[in-house]
């Protein structure tokens, strides 16, 4: 019990500490990837190539005057920032990110907490994230800021549902809520069996609603500069403001980790068994972790790649694409992938390996064409362009 | 559909998004290798592609003669024609009768860098000059007097010449 309390201590101080530095160098590497893309240098002033930049926005930000607005409901408005940063960093507490640390003392699960509702969890902490803003853009007493609380919890609502729907068929095809064992199922010798090739479209429906949950380009409805002013944080200066920032990139981390976990095996190394198999030692864990980072890092890449690269959509194409495109979607797709996954356990006998997985890449497949080249017409997201009519 | 949306004349099969996002996110992904357009500026004040053009007209600079006056008669044409009002004259006159300035202050921050006080100079004194970083700690700074316009040292800009329009 004494070890379970302090390991988990330990572990709880190094996730946060983890995560904080990896938003603080984030925040940097955005402003320099977005910079580049534009053909400039980006911030390379403070520190060698710049990398001290986040410590100087801090300690400004830190130093800043704190505004409190007369009209603001007070105690909800300084109440907001912090109800959205907590629970972008609790989500991280259920995701496993390494193989098992062995000590003196018996093995440490790297995870913070291992539930047994794992994934239940992360889908009703990361929504709550969504008050923090709504609560914001209320308390503010501003136009602009209500305009983007309102589509922010809006936005939440549509996309919450494809992305609980695109994680059924994960836990379809392992079988276990727990995120551990989400990742025990997906190890194996050959990376075919990471989700994201049995499930490839549950992976594309997932990382589109992880997108719009995290509220970044091209869903940043909410804070929308050029229409909303800056949306619910309008009124927000300072580390209040700052606090808003942190959520929205420790949330990005948390989704990535999340994406990797769910879809793309965790900490496994792909093409080896080594690393699953016992005994563990202090290397084998430390190049999972490594691993691990490497995924979760390549995934914070596309984030920001896709925020450079597409505008923001327009108040009805979000909802038009949440209601009428993601959520039939993600119900057909799952429809199918639970009367593939029948068929092929139930009628003809197959464990899950590798040829299961395999199989139900084919399908995949298949269906992946269809959306993109017949929905993909005009289908999923129009622009202006004159309808046809039947 | 809501209210002043320009409806493209594009017929609905050619549309695509996911395809078109995947070719955007090509096209910025290349845009991380291409060289950078960013001048360093303190540390680097000119590029290849990049210079100040010789005909800038900039901080001002009075010319001196050998023996380090002002090359300034005191005609008065300066003051009289610069369309800011921005140069102060007062001439005054040694025992030998030559005309030189008791004061002459020019207001950078009045004058619009015309260059007509160069142009009409009848002994090539007064200039304007290829030189941009003026920045002081009071406005008063910005009134430039006699020998201060005669310190500067930055080059002196080229008129234009109407037989030689591009400079050449």
């Amino acid at each position: 019990m004494t070890f379970f309390l302090i390991t988990s201590a330990i572990k709880i101080v190094i996730v946060f500490t983890a995560t904080m530095v990896g938003v603080a160098f984030l925040t940097y590497v955005e402003r320099r990837v977005c910079a580049w893309m534009q053909d400039r240098l980006g911030p390379n002033r403070v520190g060698p190539q710049g990398l001290l930049q986040p410590a100087a926005d801090g300690l400004k930000n830190l130093l800043k005057e704190e505004t409190l607005p007369a009209q603001a409901d007070k105690l909800l408005f300084i109440l907001a920032p912090m109800i959205s940063f907590i629970p972008a960093l609790m989500t991280f507490a259920v995701i496993p990110f390494g193989a098992p640390l062995p000590t003196k003392w018996g093995d440490v699960p790297l995870v913070v907490a291992d539930l047994p509702v794992g994934f239940l969890y992360i889908l009703a902490i990361s929504s709550l994230g969504v008050y923090g803003i709504t609560l914001a853009g209320w308390s503010s007493n501003n136009k602009y800021a209500l305009l983007g609380g309102l589509r922010a919890s809006a936005q939440m609502i549509s996309y919450e549902i494809a992305l609980g729907m695109s994680t059924v068929a994960v836990l379809l095809l392992s079988g276990n809520v727990r995120l551990s064992d989400v990742i025990a199922r997906q190890a194996s010798a050959w990376p075919v069996t990471w989700n994201v090739f049995p499930l490839g479209l549950a992976f594309l429906i997932f990382l589109i609603s992880a997108f719009a949950e995290t509220n970044r380009l091209p869903f940043d409805l909410a804070e929308a500069e050029g229409e909303l002013v800056a949306g619910y944080h309008t009124e927000y200066s300072a580390m209040k403001f700052s606090m808003f920032y942190i959520a929205e990139y420790a949330s990005m981390v948390t989704q990535s980790a999340l994406v990797t976990t769910l879809f793309f095996g965790g900490w496994d190394i792909p093409f080896t068994t080594w690393d699953n198999t016992p005994p563990f030692t202090v290397w084998k864990t430390l190049a999972t972790v490594v691993a691990f980072t490497l995924k979760v890092a390549c995934f914070l890449f596309l984030y920001i790649w896709v925020r450079w690269t597409l505008p923001r959509f327009r108040y009805d194409q979000l909802m038009a694409l949440g209601w009428k495109v993601m959520l039939p979607f993600a119900l057909i797709y799952l429809t199918l992938i639970a009367s593939a996954i029948w068929f092929l356990h139930a009628q003809l006998g197959w464990e899950y390996d590798a040829r299961f997985a395999a199989t139900l890449f084919g399908l995949n497949l298949i269906l992946g064409v269809f959306v993109f080249f017949v929905l993909d017409r005009g289908r999923i997201v129009s622009g202006s362009v004159v309808r046809e009519r039947a | 559909m809501p209210i002043g949306v320009k409806i493209m004349k594009r017929p609905q099969a050619e549309t695509s998004y996911l395809r078109a996002t995947l070719k955007g996110m090509w096209l910025t992904f290349r845009h991380l290798f291409r060289p950078k357009v960013t001048m360093q500026y303190p540390e680097q004040r000119s590029t290849p592609d990049w210079s100040i053009s010789q005909r800038w007209r900039g901080t001002h600079r009075m010319l001196t003669d050998e023996q380090g006056r002002a090359k300034c008669v005191a005609c008065g044409l300066c003051p009289q024609i610069c369309p800011a009002n921005c140069i102060k004259l007062v001439p005054g006159e040694d025992e030998e009768g030559h005309r030189y300035p008791l004061i002459y202050e020019i207001d950078e921050f009045r004058c619009v860098f015309c260059g007509y006080c160069q142009e009409v100079c009848p002994e090539e004194a007064i200039h304007v000059g290829v030189h941009y970083e003026n920045s002081e700690y009071s406005r008063d700074r910005f009134v430039y007097d006699l020998e201060r316009l005669c310190a500067q040292t930055h080059p002196v800009s080229t008129l234009w010449d109407p037989s030689d329009p591009k400079g050449e």
